[in-house]
């Protein structure tokens, strides 16, 4: 759909990353799998960018540097996830939170700077309060787990557990020292900003951080009601929507800041 | 500084379903009708807001009257 929209040649494209805490194997990068399927040339890089919430932002990081370093022209950056493969049918309150979605793309060199200069930031004692139990390598799923869990099918790709509590005293802590910390790095104040896209968290955190930021819930997007937490795709999905309805005219100035699962979080201002 | 009246007076204005003059500094929260994980996160995101403090949620675990909650906020 991207290449068709904007009659893009996707044999131009010589980076592809794809970001998702939703891998297909350990092995072989899924990212070399999309490389065949869609049927972009053999001198392209692949490689995955494990990332959740903020893997958007982390990417666009990846995506820009690659470019920057005049090795690369056209970068095409996948966000996938499926959390609902790792929630359980009873948690009803992850089930209400999270949607399964993908968006693609396309970061090319250009004259103008698009893309500002980043925060980023991790803090990884924060690991514990988001996290997917029995889903990898340091805590594989066993025959007890599977009978634990045998009414939700065993679920064999691990169960997220949040401590809501934790998550959204991180992003109040966390986001609003981020996105001043943004404005400072790109010369900016809030003022010049026209639209504040943050990750699609929940409503709550993005009415709460409108406040504490003392920004016009107007220039706060929320298409949360659409579809929900998408995790790595909420970001660009939200940037579809709001440029679809017009709320991102040529010449906006797009503050884009995203965080969650690490905790990691990253973001910086788009010139459109 | 505030008063722990002022302090009960904002978690009041903040819970429109609570009425004046249930909550006491002896108050334990989580006693309060229809309490739920939505209540803790408003007091996070107010106290934030008023008093520039982010509590954590390990913060919030180990209190349970109001009068803990302020002499909490006012140590931080």
């Amino acid at each position: 759909m991207l290449f068709e929209e904007h009659g893009i040649d996707k044999k131009e494209i010589d980076f592809l990353l794809f970001c998702t805490e939703g891998l297909d194997y350990k092995g072989p990068a899924t990212a070399c799998i999309m490389q065949e399927r869609l049927g972009l040339r053999k001198s392209v890089g692949a490689m995955d960018v494990p990332m959740g919430c903020a893997g958007f932002t982390n990417g666009l990081v990846v995506a820009k540097a690659l470019i920057e370093s005049g090795q690369f022209k056209h970068v095409l950056l996948q966000t996938a996830d499926i959390p609902s493969s790792v929630i359980h049918p009873n948690d009803l309150e992850l089930r209400m939170l999270f949607g399964d979605a993908g968006a693609s793309t396309l970061i090319s060199a250009s004259e103008e700077k698009g893309i500002g200069d980043f925060i980023v930031g991790t803090d990884g004692s924060g690991a514990q309060d988001l996290i997917v139990r029995k889903s990898n390598t340091r805590t594989p799923v066993d025959e007890e787990w599977l009978r634990e869990h045998a009414d939700a099918g065993g679920m064999v790709f691990g169960r997220m557990e949040m401590d809501g509590l934790e998550v959204f005293s991180f992003s109040m802590r966390e986001v609003p020292k981020m996105v001043n910390q943004i404005l400072e790095k790109n010369e900016l104040t809030l003022d010049d900003i026209d639209l504040f896209v943050f990750h699609q968290a929940n409503s709550f955190i993005l009415k709460m951080l409108a406040r504490k930021l003392q920004l016009q819930q107007e220039k706060v997007y929320n298409c949360m009601e659409y579809m929900g937490n998408t995790v790595s795709a909420s970001v660009p999905i939200a940037l579809y929507c709001a440029q679809q309805e017009g709320k991102i005219p040529q010449g906006s100035k797009v503050l884009i800041a995203a965080f969650g699962i690490g905790f990691s979080w990253s973001g910086t201002v788009l010139r459109y | 500084m505030m008063t722990i009246e002022e302090f009960i007076r904002k978690l009041e204005e903040e819970f429109e379903d609570i009425e004046r003059g249930v909550l006491q500094p002896s108050t334990d929260f989580r006693t309060i009708e229809d309490w739920g994980s939505m209540h803790a996160l408003i007091i996070i995101a107010l106290i934030d807001t008023e008093y520039d403090v982010t509590l954590t949620g390990a913060d919030m675990r180990s209190v349970t009257t109001i009068q803990e909650l302020f002499d909490l906020v006012k140590s931080k």
